[in-house]
């Protein structure tokens, strides 16, 4: 089992290599963090931590859009696009279960992911470490969007293998894989900023929001990023509510969501028939 | 023996098409099958069903007495689709490495398969940038990982120059000697005729003929034909001793008659002696059997 999922994982590995995937998401997220470590970089007044928790704290803002954006990205052919260039028949008559197949583009995907995520955040680590040496502190902050940067990453390459099943085209689930991600990325938080407004910090705001973010778990990123270091005065907005979710509540959210997204990749997969 | 593949009454609807009627058949080991038929008569279907990647309405189908498409059968059968299709950013030797992962053999066995298909020069090659039947060899290759006990090829020598066919014919039968069942369909009624144990004709969805060549062509029973070549001069006698036969604008006159009027028949034209300059017995051909048969409820 594990050598025909690492057997996968090399391939796929190689052509998201060939296809510039790897280019694309490291160049990216290393352009994107270094622009926030320019700006962060600036003298921001003493607000008791340091440099580095600073640019951690904005890139996790910056991570809650760009993770998912590169996720579905790299996602959204892998199903279809086999059906579309008639591999997939082929594929199947091997003895390899659909789960394995799955968790080999799994693989493949997240490892090109941490590498970006490594790399982009590595080099805005960096340029705070290189502006103020006491920065070396928040390098376990750092570590720590690192490995979620990956779990969100793992739960939206499960939802893109599972659009793209679903549409069994790669033109739909492209279409699916950007709407999905305006829907849980931008518009979800818009809703809830909404209805804060319009709560004015009753029931709402107190009750129903920390379900609702953790139920997204791009907020679930975000909240456990900022919680747990514990910058979310500083957030503000939907981030200021983040402070009523305990810990570990986050934590499982982050967790459980790439095996319920790969779960919903699988069925959808089974019922493809090539 | 036991069979390797057994099909028994199976029947396949999609939709308003019934694309396989009722059809059963057995295939031994180390045998070579022909499916032959029109396009549409449900060739395709009947293998995608045996290597389990289609469901099928009702019937029994067995492959190594395994039902198909679970993990023990797959082991056991190699398939090569029509419009076998790879990902082009891929070398042949990096998509072969690949399926010996999944079969569970070891990949360095890539370059010598690629060898086996004549592919060897250009192994390190994108398969984007391969040839049909480049790519169709490719193909091939694959299929002969590990020691399938069942092969079903979809129009395996498609794509394929006539020297390539032959050599591929030739690994065929290197493999049913070794005892692999062997299912190939083809619309090339030559290639299929000198190389293979048995033909299976569909048509329409039912298998309206089985059988060695031989059987068939005795079954179908076809008149012989006869074009005989008047001597000068000579050409109204014998249009008047044969009045059943066509006289062409050619001059040659044209009959037939059934299988077992041939002898004599030949022995009426014969006793003509000297007014015939010619004759050649045309016997049913290849193409004359498959359409008798496949026509019969077909097209
Ligand atoms: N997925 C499908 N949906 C609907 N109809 C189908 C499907 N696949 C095949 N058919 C129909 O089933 C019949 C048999 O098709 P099949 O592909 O098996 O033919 P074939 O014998 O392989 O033909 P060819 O020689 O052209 O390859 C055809 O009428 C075809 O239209
Ligand atoms: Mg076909």
């Amino acid at each position: 089992m594990t050598s025909r999922i690492l057997a996968t994982a090399l391939s796929e590995f190689r052509i998201a290599f060939r296809n510039r995937w790897v280019a694309i998401a490291t160049g990216m997220m290393v352009l994107f963090a270094l622009v926030l470590a320019a700006a962060g970089a600036a003298p921001t007044g003493d607000v008791g931590v340091d440099r580095l928790s600073v640019t951690v704290a904005s890139l996790t803002s910056l991570a809650v859009y760009l993770v998912p954006l590169l996720a579905l990205l790299m996602s959204f052919d892998a199903v279809a696009g086999e059906v579309e260039r008639g591999t997939l028949p082929l594929l199947l008559t091997y003895p390899v279960s659909r789960l394995e197949i799955l968790i080999g583009k799994l693989a493949a995907h997240l490892a090109i992911l941490g590498l970006a995520a490594c790399l982009g955040y590595g080099a805005a680590a960096l340029v705070a470490v290189w502006a103020d040496p006491a920065a070396i502190k928040g390098l376990g902050a750092l570590w720590r969007l690192i490995w979620s940067s990956v779990l969100l990453g793992a739960t939206f390459l499960g939802a893109g293998y599972a659009l793209s099943a679903l549409s069994r085209r790669p033109s739909g689930a492209a279409g699916l894989a950007i709407a999905l991600w305006l829907a849980a990325v931008v518009l979800y938080d818009l809703a809830l900023l909404a209805l804060i407004v319009s709560d004015g910090g009753g029931a709402f705001t107190t009750g129903a929001l920390p379900v609702a973010l953790l139920a997204n778990p791009a907020d679930a990123f975000r909240v456990f990023n900022l919680s747990a270091a514990e910058a979310v005065a500083a957030a503000g907005g939907i981030g200021g509510a983040a402070g009523a979710i305990p810990l570990w509540q986050s934590a499982a959210s982050l967790f459980l969501w790439p095996l319920a997204a790969l779960a919903l990749a699988v069925a959808a997969f089974r019922k493809v028939t090539p | 023996m036991t069979p390797t593949l057994t099909i028994s009454r199976l029947t396949k609807r999609f939709g308003a098409v019934e694309a396989l009627k009722a059809v059963s058949l057995a295939l031994e080991p180390g045998k070579r099958a022909a499916l032959l038929g029109h396009n549409g008569a449900g060739k395709s279907t009947m293998m995608k069903i045996v290597l389990g990647l289609i469901p099928f309405d009702s019937g029994e189908v067995s492959v190594c007495g395994l039902r198909p498409g679970s993990p023990a059968a797959r082991v056991e059968v190699a398939y090569l689709p029509e419009n076998v299709a790879f990902h082009p950013a891929l070398t042949g030797e990096e998509q072969l490495r690949y399926y010996l992962a999944l079969r569970g053999e070891s990949p360095r066995q890539a370059m010598d398969l690629l060898a086996r298909v004549g592919l060897a020069h250009a192994a390190r090659r994108r398969i984007g940038t391969y040839s049909k039947g480049m790519r169709q060899r490719v193909g091939l290759a694959q299929t002969l990982i590990g020691k399938p006990r069942l092969l079903v090829l979809d129009e395996p020598t498609s794509g394929l120059d006539p020297v390539s066919r032959r050599d591929f014919y030739d690994l065929l039968d290197g493999l049913a000697a070794e005892g692999t069942a062997i299912l190939l369909s083809s619309h090339v009624l030559t290639e299929v005729e000198a190389r293979t144990d048995s033909i299976l004709i569909l048509s329409g969805g039912v298998l309206v003929a089985e059988g060695t060549l031989a059987d068939l062509r005795a079954r179908a029973a076809l008149p012989v034909a006869f074009s005989v070549r008047p001597a000068p001069g000579h050409a109204p006698v014998l249009a008047a001793a044969f009045p059943e036969a066509a006289l062409g604008e050619d001059g040659v006159l044209r009959l037939s008659c059934a299988q077992k009027d041939k002898l004599p028949l030949l022995a009426r034209i014969a006793s003509h002696g000297a007014a015939v300059a010619d004759i050649d017995v045309i016997p049913p051909s290849l193409e004359d059997i498959y359409s008798h048969f496949s026509r019969r409820d077909g097209q």
